[in-house]
Order: C-alpha cells, then structure tokens, then sequence
C-alpha cells in the first residue's frame, strides 16, 4: 500500500497568519469608520459606508483585479512601494493580507456599527459630561459596553479572512512557500488528485471555522444578558 | 448663576410631525430651579443644551462669568469641558464598571492623591462604601440614583443637571431623593436645574418653577405663587388641581377691591377683577382645600349635594358636580356626610382671575 504524502503544513500556517493580520487591521478599520459614521455627520457618509460595504457584495475575483490594478507593479502605489521597500507588493504574503483585510471590513464595520449605534446614549452622555475625552468615551464606554457583538463580528472575520480565496489567488498569487494559503492549496490539491492533502486541509480549515463560528454565536446570543 | 437664554427649530421631518421650536430665556440662582410642564415641551431639551449634548440655533448660556455657548460668536464649549453635572434618568452608570470604577471614570481629571480622597469622601456621603465592588445591575434603583449622583458631583460640578430624577421610584425612595437634593442645595452652593412632571416635587423641592409649554417658559414664580394664583388657565390646568369657573360679572366695586359675580347660577362675591365690565364673562379658580362646608346657608355658601367622595392623604375629596370640588378634612366629612341640607363656602379671596 502506497504511504500518503508528508503534509506540507505552510499554506495552514500562512493562512492563519494571514488571517490573524488581516483580523486585527479590518478591527482597526472596521471601528474606526464605524466610530465615524456613528459620532459625525458630514458630507459623503453615504458613500462611505456604501464603499465600505462593497467588498462584501463584489465577486472575489472582481476585488482581486481591482486591487491588482491599484497596487500591481504599473500603479503608483505598487510604484510606491517598490521603491520605499525594494520589492513589490503583489504576489506577495503581503499581497495577501490586503485582501483578506479588504474582505473582513464590512462585516467588522457593519456588526461595530449597529453595536455602537445600541449604546446607550445616555452612559455616553454622561462620559463626556464628566469630562471625558471622545477617546475615553469610546474606549472606556462605547467599546466595552458594544464588545461581543464586535467581539463576535472580529470571530468571523477571521474565520472569513482564514478562508479568503478569490482575491488572494488574483493578487497574491498561488506560489507554494510563499503564497500559497491554505484555500488555494487545497485547490491545488484537489486540481492535481492529492486527495490526502486536500481531505486534511479541509478538515483543519472546517474544524477551526466551526469552532470560530460557534464562539461568534455563543457571543452573539449573550449580547444582551449584561446590561 | 446660569443665565440661559437659546431657541432652536426642529424642522417638521414629514407630514405626520409639527416639527418643534425651542425659545426660552431665564436665570438660576443657586438653589432649586423646577422646570416643569408637559412632556414633549422642552425641558430636557434645555438641560442638554445647558450640557452642550445639543446645540442652539442661537442665543448664549452663561454660567456665572463663564460663556458655555454663544451662537453670534460660534463658540461653544465641549460637554467635557463645562462642568456641569448631569443626573440622568436612567441612572447612567456604566454597566461594565463597579460603582468605584464609575466614580474614578469622572475623577480622572483630578490630581491621583485627590483623586482617591474625593471618591472615599464621596462614597461615605452617599452610603456607598460597602457597594463599592459591586456593578450597577446588582444595585437597587435608590442605590444606582445615589451612585449617579455621588458620580456627578466627583468633579465638583458649578451646576447640577436633574432630567427627572423621581421618575419611577416608589413613595418611599422618592422621599429619600427629595431629602438627598434637599442636602445638595443646603451644602452645594450652586443652581440646580431639575425637571418634572410633578407639581408635589416641585412644591417640595423647588425654590422657583419655570412652567414650560410648547417650547415656551409661560409662567415663572415660587411653586406658592403658582399654586395660590396660577395666572392663566393653561398654567391652572398644567399645575392641576384647581376648580376652574367660568362666571359672569354682575357689579364691580374697585374701591373695596371686590366684585359680584354669577357661577352656576348662584351670585356670589368675588374677588377684584382686573380689566372687567360688567356682564364681561371670565374664569376663575380656586383650590380645592380652599373651601369648607357649613350646615347653614349665608354669603358665597351654595347648596350642594355630594356625589362622590374619595379618600386623600390628609382629607376626603368630595365632587359636588358643576366643577365644584372640595378637599374637606376627615373629621369634619365624618359630621358634614350626616347632615341635609349642606352648604359650600367659597371665601371670596380664595378665587383667583385666570
């Protein structure tokens, strides 16, 4: 009987690295628009947050060209960034996290907005009354008293950004030990019949999105026990 | 002192909505300021605006030589920078923080050593120590109102906002809020602004009433004042409990400041009625504690008949239809109740003109 072949555990290893990044910067933006959209009105919030949205609603493989038109090596910003860091940013890891990144904004920026908008106005009141800055409103009141839905919405963030294939196979690129996540090896195994790979692929990757998921829900639902 | 004086227009969103003009001008001396009226007339309105939480179309607020907001010059002061504490309805508190995290959340701005004095000083005042640890939801509603409260006056506020703050307690906590604002004005020497919808409250409590209608301050005065002579019958209305007549001038005598007039049929004599003629048509009020009844007929003494009689606190209401409504005291109704024929005596000086 044939022995299966060794598991090449980078692609997972990529992919979680890759997720936990791109997590951590939607977080940031995510919060940040929802912030803005919650506490200020100006001119263009609608096109903000349609802009923000539109990630969601576009094909993968439509972002993937969008964003390989506007950082690929002929755009001003892969111009940019070539000359600042001496390489290029697509079909690069880096190149992957844009995209994951991209991918996980609306629904951090979705989920931190409605969760905002159902603080209670009145403690937020009451913390700039007593002098608090709009900083120390939102990090020591707005955010805590909003932190599992958005807690849940960075979940599955995640979990999306661990599983993003469309754009990062467009920008980044399918180049085994540099690129190649763990969505797009698990193409690349099935195309070429390593069923083995494939099946363990798909067995981590669906474990941690299931436990990921179930975390989400387990927040989601307890949302509104505490106040 | 608080010198308010700001309009803003909420433009009609549909045509379902009025939309809503706030225009209102006063001053706050330290002590209890009420402003009362109907809800939907501008009360907390005028408390956020004073917090900087909504900005005025126009118009200026001062709080003693300090300009909060002045629309002709665009300044306006940020709500964390005003100093005004502010007692909210719902209590406020944050839920993810004990009652000492709350306190040490408003007193950030103070030097560290202060810091912990002022919140230890404040806990014990409000018999908050031994709650210190625990989160508002493990508080009763009269224990998150003192927290609130303890938590406003941190930074030592120069005036204290109160958007009814008795709004849902029972009797029993509502005393023990009264007592606490009580406190405050005889140890604070600042304004409080408390809005109600309780004429009780604001006898209780209030130095001076501002009686809000429609986004207008229509009558202002001590709450004596305006429950001896509310002025107009809106504001007779808006305070409650007063009998309200029209009645017809028969002779007017200027020179003894009285004058006769007809209710229901009965001549009676009334009080001096300013700008009348005779057979002019005018209102008149008067309390219903204000009148007693008598088991002989004489001047301004109508016979009645009971129709209904409900108990009070501190008397018996009896309804003797045609508006007349009379608080009689428990004894004497016990008498009164026995005997036919009876007789209302309304004393001339307790009608009032509206």
């Amino acid at each position: 009987m044939a022995t299966a072949p060794p598991i090449d555990w980078f692609p997972l290893r990529l992919s979680l690295e890759v997720a936990t990044l791109a997590t951590f910067l939607s977080l940031l933006v995510g919060l940040g628009l929802a912030w803005l959209l919650t506490n200020r009105n100006f001119r263009g919030k609608n096109a903000v947050d349609a802009l923000a949205t539109l990630p969601l609603a576009l094909p993968p493989t439509v972002l993937g060209y969008f964003l390989l038109v506007t950082l690929g090596r002929d755009s001003w910003i892969g111009k940019l960034w070539e000359t600042m860091t001496g390489s290029p940013l697509v079909f690069t890891w880096r190149a992957a996290v844009i995209a994951s990144t991209l991918h996980a904004i609306p629904l951090l920026f979705k989920s931190s907005r409605a969760a905002l908008e159902s603080v209670d106005t009145a403690s937020e009141r009451a913390a700039r009354s007593l002098g608090g800055s709009e900083w120390r409103v939102f990090w020591h009141v707005s955010l805590p008293m909003a932190r599992r839905p958005v807690l849940a919405a960075t979940a599955l963030a995640f979990a999306r950004s661990l599983g993003d294939f469309g754009a990062t196979l467009m920008i980044a690129g399918d180049i085994p030990g540099r690129t190649q996540t763990a969505a797009v090896a698990i193409f690349d195994a099935v195309e070429s019949g390593n069923t083995h790979t494939a099946r363990v692929l798909v067995l981590v990757v669906a474990a941690t999105t299931a436990l990921i998921v179930y975390a989400a829900n387990r927040l989601e639902r307890s949302t509104g026990g505490e106040r | 002192m608080i010198d308010v004086h700001i309009a803003k227009t909420f433009p009609s969103s549909g045509p379902e909505s009025k939309g809503f003009h706030l225009a209102v001008e006063f001053e706050a001396q330290p002590g209890v300021t009420i402003l009362y009226g109907p809800s939907g007339s501008g009360k907390t309105l005028t408390l956020d605006a004073i917090a900087g939480f909504t900005r005025p179309d126009s118009g200026r607020i001062l709080l003693d030589d300090r300009i909060l907001f002045d629309a002709g010059a665009k300044f306006s002061i940020p709500p964390r920078d005003r100093n005004c504490g502010y007692v909210f309805q719902s209590h406020a508190l944050f839920p993810h923080m004990t009652v000492a995290e709350n306190l040490a959340f408003a007193a950030h701005r103070l030097p560290r050593l202060e810091r912990h004095r002022r919140i230890t000083e404040l806990l014990e005042r409000f018999y908050l120590s031994e709650l210190a640890g625990r989160h508002p939801r493990e508080l009763s509603g009269g224990q998150k109102q003192r927290a609130s409260i303890a938590r406003a006056l941190i930074a030592q506020p120069r005036i204290l906002l109160f958007d009814e703050p008795a709004r849902g307690l029972d009797t029993e906590l509502k005393s023990d809020l009264h007592d606490l604002i009580l406190e405050l004005k005889r140890t604070l020497n600042i304004p409080i602004l408390l809005v109600t919808h309780d004429f009780d409250e604001s006898l209780a409590l209030g130095d001076r009433v501002l009686i809000y209608q429609d986004g207008t301050i229509i009558r202002r005065g001590t709450p004596l004042e305006l429950l001896t002579n509310p002025g107009s019958t809106t504001v007779a209305k808006l305070v409650g409990g007063f009998n309200i007549y029209e009645a017809e001038v028969l002779a007017l005598d200027p020179a003894r400041h009285t004058s006769r007039i007809r209710i229901a049929n009965q001549d009676l004599q009334g009080p001096h009625l300013r700008g009348c003629f005779k057979g002019d048509r005018v209102t008149l009020c008067n309390r219903p504690e204000d009148m007693r009844l008598v088991d002989r007929p004489g001047d301004n003494r109508i016979r009645v008949t009971a129709l209904t009689a409900t108990e009070r606190p501190q008397s018996i209401r009896v309804d003797f239809g045609t508006h007349f409504i009379a608080d009689i005291p428990r004894d004497h109704w016990a008498t009164a109740r026995e005997t036919s024929p009876i007789w209302l005596h309304l004393p001339p000086d307790s009608l009032r003109q509206l």
